[in-house]
């Protein structure tokens, strides 16, 4: 294989990567919010199955999570598995496990906020849904930043765990040319690269936090 | 006809009967004080008459229309549609100012006209100037809520309830929050509130500012209204509870 081989296919491999975590992020970080909505809620029903529901996401690994979604229909439901299936396999079990992680980071985010801040608003005559996200989802955000910006590295770093349903992705191409050209190298491009791609993430990370530097 | 009248106002908390029956009139125009040891019920007091809190028992209305009464031994609140109307009469002073914290100054007292009343903002803008103006404040229109003192704070949450234009604002013990440095300033704006005839009831620990802006002050304790008159016959009530407390808030 020549070099310029395999950097073509190592190539392919890192879009697919970057397109797990940007896919990935779109969903569960509106997904998260949804499900901290349900883990703060009155209803004792809702709240308990959203705390099972993030109890098993926290505590299983996303590796086995990965496969279930992706086995699963076939064997629970007998399905026939399309390979068009395999990356929305992926997206669908990277979402919900991220969602998991972020609805307890919203949450203690919206925890945090003084109750006043809600009165206050009330008594302005704000409606719910302004006092939501006019008043306190702005002030959330800022304050979660740190913990989501951890999220974020991980997933860069988790998006290999794809490759346990041979998802053809960075780390699997990585693999697979560096067994086949018994050499290291593929695997030491796919290390600088996600090296790269998190040296990226901060910086933008750090950039948003700047960005709400702006009030206390 | 009474802006404020509440009767017979009873709150509990659990076992701990808070306000056992608390029953009090405003005039258009009356600034009403409200002192009384730590613990009275005052905070509630103004907390169930605002909505903050809902009330277990007694009655409640502005401008003569019912917000919330009792019917064969319930309590029952307006509609929701009526609530939110009838909130509009009056605004709520915090002891710990909750400006919010995102926005500045400007936007703190114009956002809720332009988003809750649908004031253009270009009104609006012009309505919190003009209260900026005359808080000495409109160097600091653009400033963040933690780039001001305290005293400057609680000023900003003042024209952020006055630009609703209530008819009635409460005060929850406004200066409380403060350096002993810094409750000059508001002191006095409430002062000049008192002057163009707001109608503000105010919880407060500051006895000689009391006497000299109220009509009327109350001295609750243990979740009733002890005594209620001038400041005149207040300061000079034969009642010991009273004299005690008084007598150690002025000294
Ligand atoms: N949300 C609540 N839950 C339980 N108890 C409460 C609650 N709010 C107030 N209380 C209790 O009700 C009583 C009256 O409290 P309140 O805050 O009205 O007193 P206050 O007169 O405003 O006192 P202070 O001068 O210290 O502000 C207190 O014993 C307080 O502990
Ligand atoms: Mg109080």
């Amino acid at each position: 294989m020549s070099m310029s081989t395999i950097f073509t296919l190592l190539a392919k491999g890192m879009m697919i990567s970057v397109e797990i975590f940007f896919f990935t992020l779109l969903f569960s970080l509106p997904l998260g919010l949804l499900v901290s909505f349900g883990r703060m809620s009155k209803n004792f029903l809702v709240r308990s199955l959203v705390k099972i529901y993030i109890a098993v996401m926290r505590g299983t690994p996303l590796m086995l999570q990965l496969l279930v979604v992706y086995f699963g229909p076939f064997y629970l439901f007998g399905m026939k598995i399309s390979s068009g299936y395999r990356f929305v396999a992926v997206i669908i079990a990277f979402s919900i496990n991220y969602a998991a992680y972020f609805a307890e980071i919203y949450r203690s985010g919206i925890e945090s906020i003084s109750v006043g801040q809600y009165e206050a608003a009330k008594i302005l005559g704000y409606n719910k849904v302004q006092t939501f996200f006019k008043i306190i989802f702005p002030q959330v955000v800022k304050r979660i930043l740190p913990p989501v910006t951890n999220e974020t590295i991980t997933l860069v770093k988790d998006t290999s765990l794809a490759s346990v349903i041979a998802m053809s992705e960075m780390f699997t191409i990585a693999k697979q040319i560096s067994a086949k050209e018994t050499t290291i190298m593929p695997l030491m491009l796919a290390g600088i690269f996600y090296f790269i791609f998190n040296y990226l993430v901060a910086f933008v990370m750090e950039y948003i936090e700047k960005k709400f530097r702006y009030f206390r | 006809m009474n802006l404020v009248k509440i009767s017979h106002m009873k709150k509990r908390f659990g076992e701990l009967e808070v306000l056992s029956d608390i029953s009090l009139e405003v005039k258009k125009g009356e600034v009403v004080s409200i002192i009384g040891p730590s613990g009275s019920g005052k905070s509630t007091l103004l907390r169930c008459a605002t909505l903050l809190e809902q009330m277990d028992g007694g009655s409640l209305s502005y401008k003569g229309e019912k917000v919330v009464w009792e019917e064969n031994g319930k309590v029952i609140t307006a509609s929701h549609a009526e609530t939110k109307r009838i909130s509009r009469t009056f605004g709520l002073v915090f002891q710990n100012f909750n400006l919010f914290p995102h926005y500045t100054v400007l936007k703190n007292i114009m956002d809720a006209p332009v988003s809750v009343d649908k004031v253009p903002k270009k009104e609006a803008r012009e309505r919190a100037m003009t209260l900026l103006r005359q808080l000495g404040l409109e160097d600091k229109a653009d400033a963040y809520p933690y780039q001001l003192s305290g005293g400057q704070q609680q000023r900003v949450s003042i024209a952020r309830a006055l630009a609703l234009q209530p008819q009635v604002l409460f005060f929850d013990e406004p200066t409380s929050a403060l350096d002993p440095e810094l409750t000059g300033e508001v002191l006095k704006v409430i002062k000049e509130l008192a002057r163009q005839h707001m109608t503000m009831i105010i919880v407060t620990h500051e006895m000689k500012f009391a006497k000299e802006v109220s009509d009327r002050i109350i001295f609750m304790e243990g979740g009733v209204i002890v005594e209620e008159g001038s400041p005149d016959q207040l300061f000079t009530s034969q009642n010991l509870r009273v004299q005690e407390f008084i007598g150690k808030l002025e000294s």
